[in-house]
This record gives C-alpha cells, sequence and structure tokens, in this order.
C-alpha cells in the first residue's frame, strides 16, 4: 500500500466472553485491528473462532450474556459539521449507538438473505426505511434515491420490483437488496457477514464484483468475515487469520497466500483443493477447534499443530514481526526455534500459483 | 473407461415434476440420463434450483419419478416395485444428508442411529454382533467405540457428519448418495471427511454420486462430472473433459466463478456471466451432442457447432 491511509476503525486489545449455563466462553482474547479508509480487510477462520463476534462487537449487537473485559474500539469519522471525531463504540450508549453509527456509519450485510429481509415489508419500503429514519428524507427523496440504489446494486426494472415483497426474488436478488440497504445511508464502514456463502458460485461471483465496484465507487472501507479462502483472494487487501479468539496471523493478501507463517494458515491454505490439486489425500487438520469453555494453556491450536514446539504447551506466542506488514503468533519464528517449512504440498501449490499469476502479467 | 463394464446405476430420461396447483407445475428434473460405473465417483454439479438434489432423492425413491427409468444393480426401480427390489434397493443404496445437525434423530443414541439399517434388515446375528458391527464401523470413520453411548448434540458438526457416514455405510451399500455432504462443515473439517470418504471408497469399492456447488471439491473428489442448470443436464464428462474443454456456456461461466485461493490472479480476472434468458438458448431443444470420448453436451446443432469452434 502507498502513503499510509487513515485508520478509521481501531480495534484495541479486545476481550469478550459469554456467560452460559456451562461456564463462562472466553471467546475474544485479545483482538487487535484496524481498517484504513478504502482499504478491504479480510477476517478469515473456522466457525467459533470468533470472528462474528468481533464485529456484532462492533456494530453494538453483542448478546446479553456476553461481557466485554476490556479493550476498545475507536471509530474516527467525520462529523456532520465537519469536524473530525474519535469515539470509543464500546463506550457509547445503546441509544446513541443505534442512532447515529449503526446502518448510518456502520453498515453490515449479513450471512443470510432469507431471514435478513421482512418478509411482511415490500423491498422497496425496506430500502427507504433506513433513509427516512437516519437522514430524516421526505417520502419522494427516499423513493429516488431507493430506486437509484437498486439501479446500482443490479436490479433491473427496479421500478417494478420495489413493490415486490422477498420472497418473490431470488436469493442472490434479494441480497442485493441487503447491499442496498445497507448502502441507503451512505456508510463509511461496510461489514460483510458471509455475504456469499449461502449463495452459488456464480452469483457468488457477480455479488462479489458488485461490492468491489460499489467500494471504488463510494470510497468505502469493507470488512469481511468468512471462511473461504478463494473470496478473500478476489476480495481483501489485509487479511486476519482468527483461531480460538485470537489473530493468529496479519498480513497483506500476497503475503498470507504466498508466504504464510503460521502453520493454521498453512493448514487452512492446504485443506483446500484448488483446481490443479490431485494429490492422493488433501492435507487436513487433525481434530477440531477448542472449546473455548475450558481455556487453553499456551497456544490454543498446539494440539492440532503437527510442528508444535514444547514451548507451545506452556506460553501462548506473541506476534512475532515478518514485515512491516505481516506478523504471525507462532513460537516458530523465534530466533531460538528449530527451522520449519511448510509442508510440500502448500510450497507446491504456491509455485503453481506463482506460475499461473506470471501468465496474466 | 472402457465400455465393457455394466453400470451400477443407469439414469434414463428422468423427469421429476412437482404439481403445485391445477395451473402450476414445477418442473425440476426434465430428462435427464446418465449412468455411474461400481467404485467411481460421480458429481452432480450445478446451482441452487438445478435439480441435483431432487434428482438424488429420487434414485433412492424418496420421490416417486413422473417419467423415466432408472435401473440399479440389474433392478428397475423407478415405477412400481416389488418388496424384493425394494429391499435390494434399502440396503444397497444410502445417502448422507447434507445438514449433520439435523439429519439425526436427537433422541437417539449414535449406536442406535447407525444401528438401525442393521435391526431393520436382520444383519446382525446376536446383541453382540450388532455392537462389534457398530464399534467397528465408529472406528473405520474415526470415531472411537465409547462414543456409540452418546447422544448427537454431544458432537461437534465435522463428528456428526461422520455419523452420518457411519450410518450409511454400515449396510455396505454399492452406491452412497452424498447429498452437499461437506457444504454444512468449516474448510479444515471438509477435507477430512474428503479423505475418509476415499479411504473408505478405496476398501469397501462402493460408488458415489456426489451433489455439490463447490466445483474444486467436485473435481477433487470425482471421476465423472454431470454439470445440471434448470433441470437439465448441460454437460457431462469426465473431470478432465469438463474442466480443461468445457463447451456449454452455462459450464464456462460456472468454472469462471470459481474462486481461486491466489489473489494476484483473483484481482485480474473477470468471471463470466451467464444469463439463460437473455443467451437465447431453449434447453428444451437441445439434444445430446457427443464432443469425444464421454463427453456430452446439450445443444441443438447450430448451437454445437457455434460453440465447438469458440
Amino acid at each position: 500500500m502507498s502513503e499510509t491511509p487513515k485508520t478509521i476503525l481501531d480495534i484495541r486489545n479486545l476481550d469478550i466472553s459469554f456467560k452460559t449455563n456451562a461456564g463462562v466462553v472466553h471467546a475474544i482474547r485479545g483482538v487487535n485491528l484496524d481498517l484504513c479508509k478504502g482499504e478491504t480487510v479480510a477476517i478469515v477462520g473456522e466457525s467459533g473462532s470468533g470472528k462474528s463476534v468481533t464485529m456484532k462487537a462492533t456494530m453494538g449487537l453483542l448478546d446479553s450474556n456476553a461481557v466485554v473485559n476490556s479493550g476498545e474500539i475507536l471509530y474516527t469519522y467525520t462529523d456532520d459539521s465537519g469536524n473530525e471525531k474519535t469515539v470509543d463504540l464500546l463506550k457509547l450508549p445503546k441509544k446513541e449507538l443505534r442512532q447515529n453509527f449503526n446502518g448510518k456509519r456502520i453498515a453490515m450485510v449479513f450471512q443470510d438473505p432469507m431471514t435478513s429481509l421482512d418478509p411482511t415489508m415490500t423491498i422497496g419500503k425496506q430500502v427507504m426505511e433506513g433513509m427516512l429514519l437516519h437522514k430524516n428524507m421526505d417520502k419522494a427523496a427516499a423513493k429516488a434515491r431507493a430506486l437509484e440504489l437498486l439501479n446500482l446494486v443490479g436490479i433491473t426494472d427496479a421500478e417494478k420490483r420495489f413493490k415486490n415483497y422477498p420472497h418473490q426474488l431470488s436469493g442472490g436478488m434479494r441480497q442485493r437488496v441487503v447491499i442496498a440497504i445497507a448502502l441507503s445511508s451512505d456508510p463509511d464502514i461496510l461489514i460483510c457477514d458471509e455475504p456469499t456463502t449461502a449463495l452459488d458460485v456464480t452469483i457468488q461471483a457477480r455479488i462479489l464484483e458488485l461490492i468491489m465496484e460499489l467500494q471504488k465507487k463510494m470510497k468505502l472501507s469493507v470488512i469481511y468475515i468468512t471462511h473461504d479462502l478463494g473470496v478473500v483472494a478476489k476480495v481483501a487487501d489485509y487479511v486476519d487469520v482468527m483461531y480460538a479468539g485470537k489473530i493468529v496471523e496479519v498480513g497483506n493478501v500476497n503475503e498470507i497466500f504466498y508466504d504464510p507463517k503460521h502453520p493454521y494458515t498453512w493448514g487452512l491454505l492446504s485443506a483446500m483443493p484448488d483446481l490443479d490439486t490431485d494429490d492422493a489425500r488433501l492435507y487436513s487438520i487433525p481434530g477440531s477447534p477448542p472449546n473455548l469453555l475450558h481455556e487453553p494453556t499456551g497456544d490454543a491450536f498446539a494440539a492440532r499443530n503437527q510442528f508444535a514446539l514444547a514451548i507451545d504447551e506452556k506460553a501462548d506466542p506473541p506476534l512475532f514481526q515478518v514485515s512491516r506488514t505481516h506478523f504471525a503468533a507462532t513460537w516458530l519464528l523465534h530466533p531460538d526455534a528449530p527451522k520449519v517449512e511448510m509442508p510440500p504440498e502448500l510450497i507446491a501449490r504456491i509455485a503453481r500459483a506463482q506460475k499461473e499469476v506470471e501468465k496474466y502479467l | 473407461m472402457s465400455e465393457t463394464r455394466t453400470p451400477l446405476l443407469t439414469v434414463d430420461n428422468l423427469v421429476q415434476h412437482f404439481p403445485i396447483s391445477r395451473s402450476y407445475t414445477v418442473k425440476a428434473v426434465n430428462g435427464v440420463s446418465f449412468h455411474i460405473y461400481p467404485g467411481e465417483t460421480y458429481g452432480l454439479v450445478g446451482e441452487s434450483g438445478s435439480g441435483k438434489t431432487t434428482i438424488g432423492r429420487s434414485i433412492i425413491r424418496l420421490y416417486n419419478p413422473t417419467s423415466g427409468t432408472v435401473t440399479f444393480n440389474g433392478k428397475t426401480i423407478s415405477g412400481k416395485m416389488d418388496s424384493e427390489t425394494r429391499n435390494m434397493l434399502r440396503e444397497n443404496m444410502q445417502m448422507i444428508f447434507q445438514d449433520p445437525m439435523a439429519s439425526l434423530n436427537p433422541r437417539k443414541k449414535v449406536a442406535d442411529i447407525i444401528g438401525e439399517g442393521l435391526d431393520i434388515h436382520h444383519r446382525a446375528t446376536s446383541r453382540q454382533d450388532r455392537a462389534d458391527q457398530i464399534s467397528e464401523m465408529l472406528k473405520k470413520v474415526g470415531l472411537s467405540p465409547e462414543h456409540a453411548a452418546r447422544y448427537p448434540h454431544q458432537f461437534s458438526g465435522g463428528q456428526r457428519q461422520r455419523v452420518g457416514i457411519a450410518r450409511a455405510l454400515i449396510m455396505h451399500p454399492k452406491l452412497v448418495i452424498a447429498d452437499e455432504c461437506i457444504s454444512a462443515l468449516d474448510v479444515s473439517i471438509q477435507a477430512q471427511v474428503v479423505n475418509l470418504m476415499k479411504d473408505i471408497q478405496e476398501e469397501t469399492g462402493c460408488a458415489y454420486l456426489f451433489i455439490a456447488h463447490d466445483l474444486s471439491m467436485v473435481k477433487y473428489i470425482s471421476d465423472r462430472i454431470g454439470v445440471l442448470h434448470l433441470g437439465y443436464l448441460v454437460e457431462a464428462g469426465t473431470k478432465e473433459e469438463i474442466f480443461s474443454h468445457p463447451i456449454h456456456p452455462y459450464t464456462k461461466s460456472l468454472l469462471s466463478a470459481i474462486p481461486h485461493p491466489n489473489p494476484e490472479v483473483e484481482k485480474r480476472r473477470k468471471s463470466v456471466t451467464y444469463d439463460y434468458r437473455s443467451s437465447g438458448i431453449d434447453y428444451a431443444k437441445g439434444t445430446e451432442h457427443v464432443v469425444e470420448g464421454t463427453h456430452t453436451v446439450l445443444a441443438t446443432d447450430e448451437e454445437f457447432n457455434r460453440w465447438a469452434k469458440e
């Protein structure tokens, strides 16, 4: 990336646990993340790794049994009178958050377009709703803007579709409506929580290309939450790999895909077959993610890590710096650690990927 | 592909319609033909609503096919079946469902879920034999025999899918229909389940009908692939034929939409869009054209000539 763009969202040392009947689940264990204006950050991880919880905290949508133990989420914005302001979203009263931030400055696209739209309201009304509430527009102006947005997200004959109910649209169309709603009040940040998981590949590609195009047009900063590395490769500038409530590797997209350092990232990359994979077996990460009800001592990934060192059992590795933008939390990067190479399948894969790149240059 | 082998399953011109009201019928599958040889994996891909799940369910007779014939293991299993054929079908064809949460009875212990087939078909000679078969099956799918006394909710998603696989395999079926059986799982767990399925195929020689929308996984696991769109099989062939020489525009668009885990390439690539309505293609008019070998495309003569040149 060129000259350091302005950071607009800065999550510092976030730590969240949930009180459940079975005990306290320590879901987020010190997450740091920053998002700069106009950039795309992807958070990758398995289910239960805490990626959705982090974003829900940003939106103030945490469940009532959640306890924020520490940390802050600093959001920098230009207020209505043109002054630059920084607030800690975690400290704001709920009402203030709802009125001035949620949906207005930070919008979210949810995973399932089937359940995130109101089945009893026409889609036009749903797109207008945010504008009427947040921007005090009159109805006619809101309608004009809504039609414009529906056109923008690629819904043909928006005029006709305006009076349709969600069930009359296909999944891809519905997700477009959800995106139109999210964009209706010109947000700074768009959070996409698995926006295409429920959709087919062809529609997925179109929706992702749409979000990228809109991002350029509207100077949006986008956070993707996903477990699909193909999606990440397509859209992201920076990638945060999350495991068991921690960010284990951060870097720009090329560093993560061509020079991953953390064994978990190795596992994720090799577990997904690309179109040239013809190995007899897929590389798989053994075992399953830890239950954070019983917080592991040392590195949470140690039990599934074939490269684990003795120290992994005792102490959690800090983030080691690899390059200016690339960090990984693994003891393998400690100067005293034995030299460990990534699995041969992955080396071959990366070599193949780089060869493919040459074709495009 | 030697033509002398007899197919295990032959689907000929399968049609499955669902009448919704007097004037409206959902035409889910419109004349699909393919066959599966013993011990091979046939992948069915297509978008949601293309009829791939319907085909799987019609074959195993969860639906009654509207027309067309399905021949399995030398017997016709579409239309009316005598009890002998029905038993043969139930014992030799099994299904692994998409959602491991919803497809296991929460009130039954794992041993009873897996052992249900044994009980119904009287496959176990004694209580001990039943327990032995179940614990052997659990070991085969990578669970431990102690898990037999647990309930489904005590397992993680990947483990539950293993229980689903164990339930399907305990009858030693000749054909397993795997309906999106890995799409509900995490990436790291998907690889475990796919490896397990491959190992079991090597060991028992069963055939899979692998239904999925994740093309890279389908390519990895399948020998031959059929591409479905709107209830028509638009292209079929071995995976090399489909992936290196796609002919049909829908297949091309489907292949171009696969996200590659390769950022430099992804940023430069644009997917090919395909819209059936504006493409001017009428699937109903198309007939099967052989490209070469087993590679076939659904097209009219004129379309076929045009596409083959591209």
